[in-house]
Order: C-alpha cells, then sequence, then structure tokens
C-alpha cells in the first residue's frame, strides 16, 4: 500500500476526560439496562459472557477433579455426562461465540470506522437481551435437570433415548442463536453505512474485516443450526420422523445440518480473535502489518471454506467414503488462510521494535497454541489419523487448544489492549504478566497431556478409565487448577484496577486507529468530539514520533 | 456511500395481483402433476415449479426485481450458501451405498 502524508492534527480536548463521558453519563440501573450506547452494551456483554465463563469454568473444574482417579468417584456416570454437557453448551454458546463480537466487537467497531453508534442501536440492545433470555432459559432448565447428550445434541440418542431435558435446552440455544444473527446484521450494515469520510474498505483495520466476516458466518450459518436444533425438539415431542431411523429418519442427517453451522461456528469463535491479534501485534512491534489485503482475504476464504468441509466431524460416522475423501481435502485447504495469517503475523514482528507487554505476551502465546491446535486439526483431517483418534481426548486437547489456546488467548489480549480505553484505568502491569504465565503454564500442562492420552486410545466422555492413564490425567487436573487460578487472578486485578487503577490518559500503548488517537478514555457518549477524517492507511506505525507523550498533548490543548 | 433508500420502486398492484394469479395457477399445476406417473422426472417438474414460484416471491413480494445489484449479490451468494448444503449433503447420500466397482481411485 502506498504511504500516505499525514495531515493529522493533534487532538484538542480541553480537560474533556474530566468531563462526562460513557461511563459517567448515567449511574442508575435504568441508564444501563435500557442504555442504547453500544460501549455500555459492550459492557453488559463483558459482565454476561465473563459470568457464563465463570460458570463453565465451574463444571470443568467438577469434570477434571471427578477424573484424578480412575474410578468414578464424585458423580455418578449419568451425572458425568451432565456435567461436560452444560461445561460445552455453556462454554461454546454462551461465552466462546458472543464474547469477542459481543464485547469487543459492540464496543470497537463504531470506534475503529469513526462512527457514533452502531446502525441499529435499538437492535442492539434487542440483540443482549435475547442472549440473556437465551442464557437465563438454559441455565434454568440446567439447573432444574440438565441434559446428558453432549452438546452437539447426537441423534437418535438426543430425540428418543435420552429422558433428560433436551427440549427447554434446544429452544434456549435457539432463542441465543437471534442474537447472533441480530448482531451480525447490525454489524454488516454499520460497516457498510457508518464510516467515517475516507476510511476505505482497505483503510478499515483488520479487526473490522474480520467482524464483518464473523457476521457473514453468523448470519448465513445460525438460521440452520436454529431449524435443526427446532427439527430435533419437534421429532422428540411430536416423533415426527426427520432425523431417528425407528421414525423413517436418518440419524446422519441431524450430523450433516448440525456441523454445517457448528463448524463455521468454529470460526465464529476464532476470526474475531484473529482481528485482535493484527491490532495488538502492530502496535506492540511498532510496524505496519505485513500482508495487509492478503490477511484482508484470508478472512473472506474463511468464511467461504468454513461452510464446506463439515464433513470431517463424520468421517466415522456412517457418511460416505467419497465424501469424507472430499471434506478431507477441503479441510487442509482452510488450513492455508490461518497460514497466510499466522505467517504474516511473524512477518510483522520480523525487524519490529518489539515490546513484551501483557496483550503482546498474549499475542505470543496465541501463536504457539494457535499453531499447535490448527496443527493437530490437520492430523484430524486425515482420514486415517481420524479413524484411529476420533472421540478421543486427542480431539479435546486439540479443539481446547484452538478455543483456549487461540481465542481465549486472543480475548484476553484484547481485553488487556483495549481496558485502559474502556475504563481508562491501568491494570498493574507486573501481576497480569505473572496471570498470563499461569494461564499459558497452565492451559499446556491440561491440555497437552490429552494429546497424549488420546493418542493412546482414552476415549471422551467417561467418568472411569483404566489405571495407566492416571498419571496423565492428574497432570492435566493439576494444569486446569493453575489455569483457574490464572483466570481468577485476571479477574480479581481486572475489578481492582476499576477503583485502585491509575489513569491510563488517550493513548497509553501510543497505537495508531481512530479508537486511540482520536478520542479519550473512556470515549465520550458519542465516541468523537468531531468526526473524524481518515487520510492514511491503518497501522502507518512507520509515520508516527513515538517520543510524543499523546497524554501531555491532551492536555496541551486545555 | 449513496442513499439508496430514496431509490424505493413503487410496485403497481396489478403486479402483486398477476403474480399471485401466476402462484395460484403454479400451485394448481403441482397438484395435477403428481397425478401423472412422470418417472425419475416426477421430482425434478415438482421441484422446477417450486423453484418458479419461490424466485416470483422473492423477486416480486420481495422487491428483489427492482433492488440494487449489492442485493442481488446478496441473494444469490444465499442461495449459493444453500446450494452448497444441499450439494455436499446430497453427496454423501449419493455415494454412501456405491459398491467396490464404482471405485474410481481405490
Amino acid at each position: 500500500m502506498s504511504a500516505h502524508v499525514i495531515e493529522s492534527k493533534p487532538l484538542v480536548v480541553e480537560h474533556k476526560e474530566e468531563q462526562e463521558n460513557y461511563l459517567t453519563a448515567g449511574y442508575t440501573l435504568k441508564s444501563w439496562f435500557l442504555t442504547l450506547d453500544h460501549k455500555r452494551i459492550a459492557i453488559l456483554y463483558l459482565l454476561s459472557v465473563t459470568t457464563m465463563f465463570f460458570v463453565g469454568g465451574i463444571f470443568a473444574s467438577l469434570m477434571r477433579l471427578e477424573l484424578m482417579t480412575p474410578q468414578s468417584d464424585l458423580f455418578e456416570p449419568d451425572n458425568f455426562n451432565k456435567l461436560f454437557t452444560m461445561h460445552g453448551i455453556v462454554m461454546v454458546f454462551f461465552f466462546i461465540i458472543p464474547a469477542v463480537p459481543g464485547v469487543l466487537g459492540n464496543f470497537l467497531l463504531p470506534l475503529m470506522i469513526g462512527a457514533k453508534d452502531v446502525a441499529f442501536p435499538r437492535l442492539n440492545l434487542l440483540s443482549w437481551y435475547v442472549y440473556i433470555v437465551g442464557a437465563a432459559f438454559t441455565m434454568f432448565t440446567i439447573v432444574s435437570g440438565g441434559v446428558d447428550t453432549g452438546w452437539t445434541f447426537y441423534t437418535p440418542y438426543s430425540t428418543s433415548s435420552s429422558q433428560t431435558h433436551v427440549v427447554p435446552v434446544v429452544l434456549g440455544l435457539f432463542i441465543t442463536g437471534f442474537s447472533s444473527i441480530l448482531t451480525g446484521l447490525n454489524f454488516m450494515v454499520t460497516i457498510h453505512r457508518m464510516r467515517a469520510p475516507g476510511l476505505s474498505w482497505f483503510r478499515l483495520p483488520l479487526m473490522v474485516w474480520s467482524i464483518y466476516a464473523t457476521s457473514i458466518i453468523q448470519i448465513l450459518g445460525t438460521p440452520v443450526i436454529a431449524v435443526t436444533l427446532m427439527m430435533a425438539a419437534l421429532e422428540k415431542v411430536l416423533r415426527i420422523g426427520i432425523f431417528d431411523p425407528n421414525l423413517g429418519g436418518d440419524p446422519v442427517l441431524f450430523q450433516h445440518l448440525f456441523w454445517f453451522y457448528s463448524h463455521p461456528a468454529v470460526y465464529i469463535m476464532i476470526v474475531p480473535g484473529m482481528g485482535v491479534i493484527n491490532e495488538v501485534v502492530t502496535c506492540f512491534s511498532r510496524r505496519s502489518i505485513f500482508g495487509y489485503r492478503a490477511i484482508a482475504f484470508a478472512n473472506v476464504g474463511f468464511v467461504v471454506f468454513s461452510f464446506v468441509v463439515w464433513g470431517h466431524h463424520m468421517i466415522v460416522a456412517g457418511q460416505s467414503v467419497y465424501s469424507a475423501l472430499i471434506f478431507s481435502i477441503l479441510s487442509y485447504l482452510v488450513g492455508i488462510f490461518s497460514a497466510i495469517k499466522v505467517f504474516n503475523w511473524t512477518a510483522t514482528m520480523y525487524k519490529g521494535s518489539i515490546s513484551f507487554d501483557t496483550p503482546m505476551l498474549y499475542v505470543f502465546g496465541f501463536q504457539g497454541l494457535f499453531l499447535i491446535g490448527g496443527l493437530t486439526g490437520l492430523f484430524l483431517a486425515a482420514l486415517g489419523f481420524d479413524v484411529h483418534v476420533h472421540d478421543t481426548y486427542f480431539v479435546v486437547a486439540h479443539f481446547h487448544y484452538v478455543m483456549v489456546g487461540g481465542l481465549v488467548m486472543a480475548f484476553l489480549a484484547g481485553i488487556h489492549f483495549w481496558w485502559p480505553k474502556m475504563f481508562g484505568k491501568k491494570y498493574p502491569e507486573s501481576i497480569a504478566k505473572f496471570a498470563m504465565i499461569l494461564v499459558f503454564a497452565g492451559f499446556n500442562l491440561t491440555f497437552f497431556p490429552q494429546f497424549i492420552l488420546g493418542y493412546l486410545g482414552m476415549p471422551r466422555r467417561y467418568a472411569s478409565y483404566p489405571d495407566e492413564f492416571q498419571v496423565l490425567n492428574v497432570m492435566s487436573t493439576a494444569g486446569g487448577s493453575v489455569l483457574g487460578l490464572g483466570f481468577l487472578l485476571i479477574a480479581a486485578y481486572m475489578v481492582w484496577s476499576l477503583v485502585f487503577g491509575k489513569k491510563a490518559g488517550m493513548n497509553p500503548w501510543k497505537a495508531t486507529g481512530l479508537e486511540w488517537e482520536h478520542t479519550t478514555s473512556p470515549p465520550p457518549t458519542e465516541n468523537f468530539y468531531e468526526t473524524p477524517i481518515v487520510n492514511e492507511d491503518p497501522y502507518n506505525y512507520a509515520n508516527r514520533d513515538f517520543t510524543k507523550d499523546f497524554n501531555k498533548e491532551v492536555k496541551l490543548g486545555a | 456511500m449513496s442513499d439508496d433508500h430514496s431509490k424505493h420502486h413503487i410496485v403497481q398492484p396489478t403486479t402483486y395481483a398477476t403474480i399471485l394469479g401466476a402462484l395460484l395457477l403454479f400451485t394448481v399445476l403441482t397438484y395435477y402433476v403428481a397425478f401423472i406417473d412422470l418417472g425419475v422426472l416426477s421430482n425434478f417438474v415438482a421441484m422446477g415449479i417450486a423453484v418458479t414460484k419461490g424466485s416470483l416471491v422473492v423477486l416480486f413480494f420481495m422487491h428483489i426485481f427492482y433492488s440494487t445489484r449489492l442485493l442481488w449479490v446478496v441473494v444469490a451468494g444465499s442461495f449459493g450458501w444453500l446450494g452448497l448444503m444441499l450439494v455436499l449433503t446430497l453427496g454423501d447420500y449419493i455415494t454412501r451405498h456405491w459398491d467396490i466397482q464404482h471405485r474410481i481411485f481405490f
């Protein structure tokens, strides 16, 4: 991309930092629960998904506790089934999917494109309420008896044999799906119609491209899972033969329809996380992104290819061997887009002026863990190897490396990066680095042994196992404890920083981007005091004076 | 960015009436075709009528016929996505019971 002459003038804010911002715009419950401000809605999402994360974490802890010993000690096998089902449902549908779009997407999208809000603020609030209703519905049914089908609700077990609360949980997820669809729709319209003057498509921060790609998947995929789950519920209640072979249905059809959404859902989870990595890696390398257009179009590649690889979940499920072959090849192809991104981030860091602040540490963590998660995904796309490790802990380890090692690391990178912008406060950097190390070490200790367990043949979803697997299981549980401590520590110092944290100032990282250079921390309700005009490419660190103190500059204007 | 909202095309009631008439006609046609044994063509004819009816609804009742090219792309993309799901799913069903003689590669 061509270099542009910067005509940026210092933002004259005149003590606006001390003036009203979106956090001080109102203190009543009504001002929060009826807010149309995308930033406040983002905070509502932050509280909601964090709560759900810890709920899902409790289920995970109980599972790991049970798996300390080969016998089933703490839980009956039936209850263990409910435990891993609840962990999966809560984490997938109520944390991972809405985390980055709901929190960071909502907070940042209008700020990054120079808009006052999203295109449909009321629809945005409705999305959060729909999420809450779906979550409450699901949680209530889980608490009142639970469900034991696994988060995949495979038929015919879910529709004919399971005596647990399948229908209410499915209804809860059906409701939650609308939140995802509405958010995606809102973001797409916002990106199309509300960009600041001069902000062309190839001047957009790559985070925005990621959110756009994610929105397409949300809109195209979510209706399919909603209809599929509803068909399963109808079969269970009305005995209509769709998936149950006893009623003339086909259980593999359920898997086709389920994974048509649920594999792209993996990209709903990871693509916005990748968007975060773009922003952080450029800032802390002080370099423009390497291969902007390649990364932007890799997002589009993810959208297309994410929808044509679902059959690799069904290689041993009775699917045609020819289909399995085609899905295997297509699954290898999707790795190209991940590789484009990972290589370009690495090239961005090359000869960069790298600093090791907490968000960047999470980026390093992401790079390594996502690499392992992604490459083991290629193992699983190989037909022969997949037969060997299907439904073992190898698969569990693989997707946790992608989802936790990838998405959660990226989410934490993003939260740490934009926390000063969101709340105007700094968190304690040393403790944050220590927590990152805890999370990284705990994560690897938890999940790496599971690769070995799976390769050795330990199936997932069992409360008991042969004695020879105990050492690796104890290691995994010990790692889970460290990981849990890391997460609790993060929550503790983040809350602490809200009260005791030092003021962050407008741009503590000296980052580029409209949200950093054109508004205060926290931003005012209307986001900008004057509409920004964009006259340069993103990540133009080459043309920035890093000796300049942005925060002093703000005060100079007073 | 142009303001597309100012360019709404107003559809005449006669157009709606004509499309409604066509939809009813195709419904009657579906009914009578069902009584004719067309062999393997039965499904194709039934689906052809259904697709035609669906297209009329999308083009006229949903105003896509009068919309911008961007909306055409959106509609085409959506049906393309549906096609992906159908083709790859049906690919499984069609080839699931192929015996060894049909195998090409191994």
